[in-house]
């Protein structure tokens, strides 16, 4: 752990909720609730995790750093890297594919001037690449937005959605 | 652990197994050879390559020997039409992202994919689709990166878990952006880590300080034996031309299994130096002349025989305890023939009062292997991780599978695994040791023995004494270990009887942790004051190190020795090799410590261009023959000494190899001494004064412990070679 970064403390709300986490699991296997201590900390740290946010997660669980790395980087709905404050999920499964998703990204990169897997320069949004099925086939075509649900999208609903984030 | 047996039938052979054994150990075992990759005897079971996929009956597809427990009936058949197409297809599954590049891979040649590529690989690939590339990560000096040949085995990252205990390397990112890495840029830096090349199946993982510098198949394996310490872990050494090109561990499961410490992977990079001595010299009018063998062996016989003119007593004999068997031996004759008793090798020990009671030779007190057979290790001033890695990894084993384990140390060295731990400070060693035996005298309700008494009654008895005293006690098969800082503390004497006292108490061993590679061999061949050969006593004791150089003594030999780096005392040695007449200098390198106080210089080889034999910290006897050429004019230690004895008129003096001359010290020896650490001495103890201590003395750093390590320029760029000092400026540069 010799060239480990500088490892800063976690909130007292985090503590706190990975605590309520811990005790769902026994004793002894704390590190089971990695998954919920990393969305709390992503959660307060504006959408995304950093390497300190991760070795402070590792410390606090008592696991190695290497293995809290290789879950954030495997789950998608972990950033790992700094994003938009907005994070905008098109899905473009195959339901959603059949119903137009590509004609509703294609407008949201126009509209924000910026590809999928990019944040706009002003830090505001974020267009994630969003890799499987997000489960709301029968309102397909879809987004998320900020963990919300949007269905049958047509540009100018997308618009409207858009229209209303800060 | 069911224990029955099953039989089964493979490729038509019936077999006896053990229940749940997997079906790839049985094949291994009977020698019918299934194609793996992620698979690894030493590891656990990942089954992540699906390589190793056979036909079983019933099955209703191909299974994974290395996952498949055998079960009674079982039929399977590893060539069946059915397994060499799932075989081959994972091959094709493989090759879509590995690269064409064997040419250019140092692993070409030696590489598990490469082979198994031949055999199940398909002629032309079908694949036009893009490969990946991945990033190479640089994980420090020791280990070389070509990522995008990694396959995912994750043999790597299992290392670390489980044979380390430190996970540095993990699998980063998901399905076709998995990578293996750090994530954040981080050197493998555990002192094993270098055995990760070999676990790694293809070129993903390489040698980093040998890498293109020669092809596999050029190159002659010649079996060796490690130098650096007392474990005596076997070697292979690759020799191009006579040249050592790298080091790979040599199986042996009674000592270092399939694994070698950094330290004996990377030493021989040490070897091939500028500062090498190349030719022997002379000094003449304080001026340094290069001469032939014959005026050089000349000059040493005139220097000695000046030395000795007082019936032997004006020389002094030093000896590195990491020489042969032969050059101890010979050195031991030559001091008899000289008439001198002033002999000896434990130059990092500087309290010899209670001498007499050493054992005729000090030992681990438990066979390598044993030691994961052990309920309860009390460690005694260790810092076992550096002082014999290979040991460590046992000892981390034997607590892993249950066993209690205790440190009594000056600092909370860290350890994979959960240990008692008795802060014991370096100046102040003996009262927390007395504490822990007061604690276990207590525990025990008996009264502790005699002679430590008075020290026991003063000790002070806290929770941590009682922890430690603990991992002792109500055990069978106990082992209370004198580490490296023990045996060199100015108070060993006191903290030995102490030791002893505890492991009688609890009904344990005693063992000791030799110093280095030879120090058993150094006890049997009595290069010592005060003993002979087989721990014969002498008929007058002659001076300790530490006598020798208090007493300066008008003539010295030193043989592989740097008096500056070498020997706990190292400025007393300065002062008395200055003020001696004459000082005969074997060695390998050329240091400015020798330029200074000797007189002569032999070049000698060092351990890798000299045949010999090392006797390890459990009594094995392991013989070897000289890997590589010498340099130079070099010449293997026993050889000159050999000469020397000749011209100095020593009576049977002539043996033509190596082995000649250990079998001349196996005759003498008879029947080997058995070992016996028992305690038979009769110091008593009162007094705990806190002494003055030099904690850099006690505490060799793992990566200056010999000549060719602290030359050995990527383990000095190790972090934990670094971390020996960061003032001192890099002893030499590699030559190569
Ligand atoms: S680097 Fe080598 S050992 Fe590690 S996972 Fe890749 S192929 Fe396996
Ligand atoms: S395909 Fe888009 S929600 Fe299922
Ligand atoms: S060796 Fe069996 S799956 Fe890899």
């Amino acid at each position: 752990m010799s060239a480990r970064a500088f490892t800063p403390e976690l909130s007292a709300q985090v503590c706190a909720e990975i605590d309520r986490w811990v005790g769902k699991f026994p004793a002894g296997r704390q590190r089971s609730a990695v998954l919920a201590a990393l969305h709390a900390v992503q959660h307060e740290n504006g959408g995304y995790l950093t390497p300190e946010l991760m070795n402070a997660v590792a410390d606090y669980l008592e696991m190695p750093p290497i293995q809290v790395y290789e879950i954030a980087t495997f789950y998608s709905m972990f950033e790992t890297k700094p994003v938009g404050r907005h994070s905008i999920s098109v899905c473009t499964n195959i339901s959603c594919m059949l119903r137009g998703a590509d004609d509703i990204v294609a407008h949201i990169e126009n509209r924000l001037g910026i590809r999928t897997g990019e944040s706009t320069p002003d830090g505001r949004f974020y267009l994630k690449q969003e890799e499987e099925c997000l489960a709301a086939c029968c309102g397909a075509p879809m987004m998320m937005v900020d963990h919300r649900y949007y269905e049958n999208l047509t540009p100018a609903a997308v618009d409207e959605v858009l229209d209303g984030l800060d | 652990m069911d224990e029955k047996t099953v039989s089964i039938e493979v490729d038509g052979k019936p077999v006896e197994a053990r229940a749940g054994q997997m079906l790839i150990d049985v094949t291994d075992r009977i020698g019918i050879y299934v194609p793996r990759f992620c698979y690894h005897g030493k590891l656990s079971v990942a089954a992540n390559c699906r390589m190793c996929l056979v036909d079983v009956e019933r099955a209703p597809k191909p299974l994974p020997a290395c996952a498949t427990p055998v079960t009674d009936g079982m039929k399977v058949s590893t060539r069946s039409a059915r397994a060499i197409s799932a075989q081959k297809a994972t091959m094709e599954f493989l090759l879509i992202n590995h690269p064409l590049d064997c040419p250019i891979c140092d692993q070409g040649g030696e590489c598990e994919l490469q082979d198994l590529a031949l055999g199940f690989g398909r002629g032309v690939s079908r694949y036009t689709e893009k490969k990946r590339v991945v990033a190479d990560k640089n994980l420090g000096p020791l280990v070389s990166t070509d990522m995008t040949r990694c396959i995912h085995c994750t043999r790597c990252v299992r290392f670390g878990q489980e044979i380390t205990g430190i996970q540095e390397l993990g699998a980063v990112g998901r399905s076709e952006h998995m990578e293996i890495g750090t994530y954040i840029e981080q050197s493998v830096d555990h002192e094993l880590s270098g055995n990760i090349i070999d676990l790694c199946p293809v070129g993903a993982l390489n040698n980093k300080p040998y890498r293109f510098s020669a092809r596999a198949w050029e190159m002659a394996v010649r079996p060796m034996i490690s130098p650096h310490d007392c474990a005596g872990s076997n070697l292979y050494g690759h020799v191009l031309r006579g040249t050592l090109k790298r080091v790979v561990p040599r199986e042996n499961e009674a000592i270092n299994e399939t694994w070698i410490a950094d330290r004996d992977r990377y030493s021989c990079h040490g070897i091939y130096t500028e500062d090498r001595l190349n030719v022997p010299m002379i000094k003449r009018d304080r001026e340094w002349l290069e001469v032939t063998w014959q005026e050089a062996l000349a000059s040493a016989a005139e220097a000695i025989a000046g030395a000795v003119a007082d019936e032997g007593d004006g020389l002094g004999i030093l000896a590195s305890p990491g020489s042969t068997l032969a050059e101890l031996y010979l050195l031991q004759r030559m001091a008899a023939g000289l008439g001198t008793a002033h002999l000896d090798h434990r130059l990092r020990r500087t309290d010899f009062r209670d001498q007499q009671a050493d054992p005729v030779w000090p030992w681990l007190g438990s066979s390598i292997a044993g030691l994961e057979q052990l309920e309860g290790i009390l460690l005694v001033g260790s810092n076992l991780r550096t002082e014999v890695p290979i040991l460590a990894h046992r000892v981390r084993k034997a607590a892993l599978a249950g066993a209690d384990v205790g440190f009594v140390n000056p600092c909370d060295y860290e350890y994979l695994f959960d240990s008692a731990f008795v802060e014991a400070p370096f100046a102040d060693f003996t009262r927390s040791l007395a504490g822990v035996l007061a604690a276990a005298a207590e525990d025990l309700d008996k009264p502790a023995p005699e002679h430590v008494a008075e020290a026991v009654s003063g000790a002070v008895v806290e929770a941590e004494h009682r922890a430690a005293a603990r991992v002792l006690l109500g055990k069978e098969r106990t082992l209370v270990l004198l580490g490296h800082i023990a045996q060199r503390h100015p108070r060993f004497a006191d903290i030995r009887v102490l030791a002893a006292a505890l492991a009688e108490l609890v009904g344990g061993q005693l063992g000791y942790l030799p110093e280095s590679a030879n120090s058993v061999g150094a006890a049997l061949a009595g290069c010592l004051p005060h003993r002979g050969i087989g721990g014969t006593a002498a008929q007058a004791a002659g001076y300790d190190v530490h006598g020798m150089l208090s007493s300066p003594r008008r003539g010295y030999i030193l043989f592989g020795i740097e008096p500056d780096r070498d020997m706990a005392e190292s400025e007393l040695a300065e002062a008395a090799l200055m003020s001696a007449d004459a000082v005969v200098g074997f060695t390998a390198y050329v240091n400015d410590a020798l330029l200074e106080c000797a007189d002569v210089l032999l070049p000698i080889g060092t351990f890798a261009e000299t045949a010999g034999t090392y006797v390890n910290a459990e009594g094995a006897w392991q013989s070897f023959d000289a890997a590589a050429d010498p340099v130079g004019d070099a010449r293997p230690g026993w050889r000159v000494l050999r000469v020397l004895g000749n011209a100095l008129g020593l009576a049977d003096f002539d043996y033509r190899s190596a082995a000649d001359v250990r079998d001349a010290l196996r005759r003498e020896l008879g029947e080997a001494p058995p070992p016996d650490n028992s305690y038979r001495g009769s110091l008593s103890i009162a007094a705990l004064e806190p002494v003055d201590v030099d904690p850099a003395v006690l505490d060799v750093p793992i990566y200056a412990v010999d000549a060719v390590v602290r030359r050995s320029e990527p383990l000095q760029e190790t972090v934990l070679g670094r971390a020996r000092d960061e003032s001192e400026e890099p002893l030499a540069a590699s030559a190569s």
